[in-house]
């Protein structure tokens, strides 16, 4: 093979490679402003397919690399369907990294991933003990039984597990043969009869039968209170509120950076006006939160935050990327030794940023370039219509210019996924694009983007998921050793 | 005297065009205005028949001329000094017209084009006041007993005369075109190319009163070039770009890149040249207190590219309200063949030499174009033999 030939191949590998981990970021499959959810789902079904075809080591290691939870069950779903490799070196990294993802991804993606293994009728060994394994794992099994009933009992048969204890019979010879020693089974069974028992049941569970029961829901909301998980007491705000109920308290300096940016935005003007130190203490702490985990210190930070109409989404993703705009702000404001931000319409605080107007990035760009920062960090969907097409003309010719020795580093961070080309919709060549799906990640995105960019080799990118496999497996095998002790305990 | 308000030609004075958005090959030009006046306002009243009857001759449900067609929606023009807020909401519901059943449906009977409502208010029917316009052009037929002409075309001239617009929705783009457009801080309005082809302008006075309008525009009714260009894929990606030999520094830069928004705004205006600039005849339809509500067509050569629409002009001459149509050649072409003749007082052989064309063929252009029946079926005959020999 000739030389240029071996270059062309390296370079056609590297870049299939890097649009593969952009989309594994930002990709849901879910509906986006500019692209509807069928095309979402076809494009990244073929990306997946390809990529496992062709690299099949980097496409497992993918999983390491901090990509979003539909992308991880996707690519499970994909390895377990494709079956062991033949070298046992190979299918002991790859089966390590199948039970540590799983085990990863919250509950009911995972008992989600067990179930497609049954409609995409993927019955191997290995998926049948990776399924055990999980199972066998669980730390309370009655309760999964009861919230994920279906799913946990397609599981059982599909891969022929053996329940331990009630679980079996309450999911498979049905839970009105018999009175139940475990209390939430018993919970269960009474609260088909008797209003008192729902009460002690998981919301999810209780809500369905709840209406069945004809309770009200300001009562019921008020009752179940106590039995609300973090994200449930978040998501129910809003609704809350419009039944006439009282919101159930939340505890804001536990939500996550970006689900309470989200949940910042759904309130209307006046009342984050009238609650503006108490959201804005919040974000603040959850964005420090995820700085001492991915500790990043960064110098002159200058970010462009677009809040036109675009940002406000669809009616899947509700105001998703101008929530990830608003995460952004605090996250590297936290993480910037100096910081400023420019909006594409200016903002007089923040917090009260709104979806409205066109996308005019090149002004605000302008001004944090001669504001003179290190890092200038564009969160932006990828569409510039005032003048169209500014920031890329405006970028070439700022770098081929006036900054051809790169004091000055541009990325371009975007949270949609645009089905037509595969990607996140880039500015140009001389911006690398990253995708990402929360703020949370965007430590990790950033140390991706010089992949993006183009000048890092495909044996680079190698070694930085292969590189970041180990430790990955070892937090896995940390968390489950203290789950276990305290199991035990 | 002549109202010096009336428009002899449209000129977008006080409006700047912004750089266009582009869905499949529909291109939305924003229309931005500096100057905003507060004291003309417009507001949306919905109707949801399905089938309006509007009297313009007469009593509501009386005999005499009517227009008949499908209305969606028509426009509350507010124009009290110190109106404001109250127009929205309270006033909607105001009772306009007649609402009764006919078989499976339901029609609405209005009351005129345009109809005062309260001492600085009054509803208007949009674009269908314009076309209302059109079709009443040379409605009445001969006014000299010609013995070519049809005993119907002598007694009741061109009536019923009907033309087909093509609804917003009936073309599936519009509407994700409307539902992604990035709505400007200061728009009051659009101007909507299909193909890179100029449809329709919409232009309100405030800013406010669009984005409450904005998605109306899908429930308007444009020219059939909405749909002929279906098989023309995008509209093609303008790209502008920076000369890099001009820039030395990030002033440059910055100038750079409000030359290339500039040159957008010049390109656009460029490309309606067809309906900015030319020659209109425009004719008063209401005077609302400083305001001159009026509507116009262009020139009706069929060469050239041919718009109807109404306006609103305000007391300096400033263009406050804009809506137009861009008719089809089939249309240009009846309504210059009705001008001419009523131009040449619908003698026959005077209108062929004014066209430069025979008699024969003028007979013949005036079957085609679907006016067949204001001549004698024995003339028309005769025509079409001859002009068969002579091919």
């Amino acid at each position: 093979m000739s030389p240029t030939r071996e270059v062309r191949i390296e370079q056609v590998a590297r870049e299939d490679l890097v649009m593969f981990v952009n989309a594994c970021f930002s990709c849901t499959g879910q509906r986006e402003f500019y692209g509807d959810a069928r095309g979402q789902t076809v494009s990244i079904e073929f990306l997946h397919q390809y990529i496992l075809g062709n690299y099949r080591r980097l496409y497992r290691r993918t999983l390491a690399a901090g990509i979003n939870h539909f992308n991880q069950a996707q690519i499970l779903l994909n390895l377990l369907a494709a079956g062991s490799p033949v070298d046992a070196e190979d299918r002991r990294e790859e089966g390590a990294l199948i039970a540590a993802a799983l085990r990863g991804l919250p509950t009911q993606r995972a008992f989600r991933v067990l179930e497609s293994l049954r409609s995409r009728r993927i019955n191997n060994r290995r998926a049948r003990a990776v399924a055990r394994e999980y199972v066998a794992g669980r730390s309370h099994l009655p309760f999964d039984a009861v919230k994920y009933r279906s799913k946990l009992r397609a599981t059982a048969a599909h891969c022929h597990l053996k329940l331990p204890g009630e679980t079996g019979p309450f999911l498979f010879h049905g839970w009105k043969k018999r009175v139940f020693v475990e209390p939430l089974l018993e919970s269960f069974r009474q609260a088909h009869f008797s209003q008192g028992a729902l009460y002690g049941l998981p919301f999810t569970v209780a809500e369905g039968l709840a209406s069945r029961h004809g309770v009200p829901r300001d009562v019921f909301l008020q009752r179940i209170e106590p039995r609300l998980t973090q994200a449930e007491r978040l998501r129910l705000q809003e609704s809350a509120a419009r039944e006439g109920g009282v919101e159930p308290p939340v505890d804001l300096a536990r939500a996550p950076l970006t689900k309470l940016a989200s949940y910042a935005l759904s309130l209307d003007v006046e009342t984050r006006r009238a609650r503006r130190a108490e959201l804005h203490a919040a974000l603040e702490r959850s964005a420090a939160r995820v700085l001492a985990r991915a500790p990043s210190a960064l110098g002159r930070v200058a970010v462009v935050l677009d809040n036109s109409y675009s940002a406000s989404g669809s009616s899947q993703k509700r105001r998703r990327p101008l929530a990830v705009a608003l995460a952004a702000h605090y996250l590297l404001e936290g993480a910037a030794r100096e910081f400023r931000a420019f909006w594409t319409s200016p903002v007089e605080e923040p917090l009260l940023a709104t979806a409205r107007g066109q996308s005019d990035l090149a002004t605000p760009l302008l001004e944090a370039l001669s504001w003179g920062a290190d890092l200038v960090v564009i969160v932006s969907d990828g569409y510039d219509n005032d003048p169209p097409g500014a920031v890329a003309e405006l970028t070439r010719v700022y770098r081929a210019k006036l900054d051809p020795a790169r004091r000055t580093a541009l990325v371009h961070v975007n949270p949609v996924f645009d089905a037509e080309e595969y990607s996140p919709r880039a500015f140009g060549l001389a911006v690398p694009t990253v995708g990402v799906r929360d703020a949370e990640d965007l430590p990790t995105v950033l140390g991706f983007a010089r992949f993006a960019e183009g000048t890092a080799t495909l044996r680079e990118l190698e070694q930085y998921l292969a590189a970041r496999v180990a430790p990955w497996l070892e937090r896995d095998a940390g968390l489950r050793s203290r789950a276990a002790e305290e199991g035990e305990a | 005297m002549k109202d010096t308000r009336l428009i002899q030609k449209l000129e977008p004075r006080g409006l700047r065009l912004a750089p266009s958005q582009v869905w499949g090959r529909l291109r939305l030009v924003p229309v931005l205005r500096d100057v905003v006046r507060d004291d003309l306002r417009l507001s949306r009243r919905r109707y949801g028949e399905d089938l309006s009857v509007v009297t313009l001759e007469g009593a509501l449900k009386g005999r005499g001329l009517a227009y008949v067609t499908y209305i969606p929606h028509g426009l509350v023009v507010d124009w009290s000094p110190r109106q404001a807020d109250a127009t929205y909401g309270t006033r909607l519901q105001a009772q306009d017209g007649k609402r009764t059943k006919a078989g499976p449906g339901s029609v609405r009977l209005l009351h005129r084009m345009v109809h005062r409502e309260d001492k600085h208010q009054l509803r208007m029917l949009p674009l269908h006041l314009a076309m209302e316009g059109f079709l009443a052009l040379h409605f009445g037929g001969p006014d000299i007993a010609w013995s070519e002409y049809s005993r119907e075309a002598l007694a009741r001239g061109l009536s019923p005369r009907s033309e087909q617009a093509v609804p917003g929705w009936s073309e599936p783009l519009l509407d994700g075109a409307l539902r992604t457009f990035e709505l400007h801080e200061r728009q009051v309005g659009l101007l909507l190319f299909n193909a890179d082809e100029l449809l329709s302008a919409f232009i309100v006075a405030h800013p406010d009163d669009y984005r409450l309008l904005h998605r109306t525009l899908l429930e308007d009714f444009y020219g059939e070039l909405l749909l002929q260009f279906g098989f023309l894929t995008e509209a093609p990606p303008l790209g502008l770009s920076i000369d890099d030999a001009r820039v030395a520094n990030l002033e440059d830069l910055k100038a750079e890149v409000s030359r290339m928004r500039a040159d957008w705004g010049d390109f656009h205006a460029f490309m309606a040249g067809g309906l900015f600039g030319v020659e209109v005849t425009s004719r008063k339809v209401y005077e609302a207190g400083p305001f001159l509500l009026q509507r116009f067509h262009t020139s009706l050569v069929p060469s050239e590219e041919n718009h109807l629409g109404e306006a609103i002009v305000g007391p300096d001459g400033a263009l406050e309200y804009l809506k137009t149509f861009r008719l089809s050649s089939a249309q240009t072409r009846r309504a210059y063949l009705l001008q001419q003749l009523a131009a040449s007082d619908w003698a026959l052989d005077e209108a062929a030499e004014v066209m430069r064309t025979t008699r024969d063929d003028l007979l013949v252009r005036l079957h085609n174009a679907g006016f067949g029946y204001l001549v004698k079926p024995n003339v028309l005959a005769e025509a079409r033999r001859s002009m068969g020999r002579a091919r």
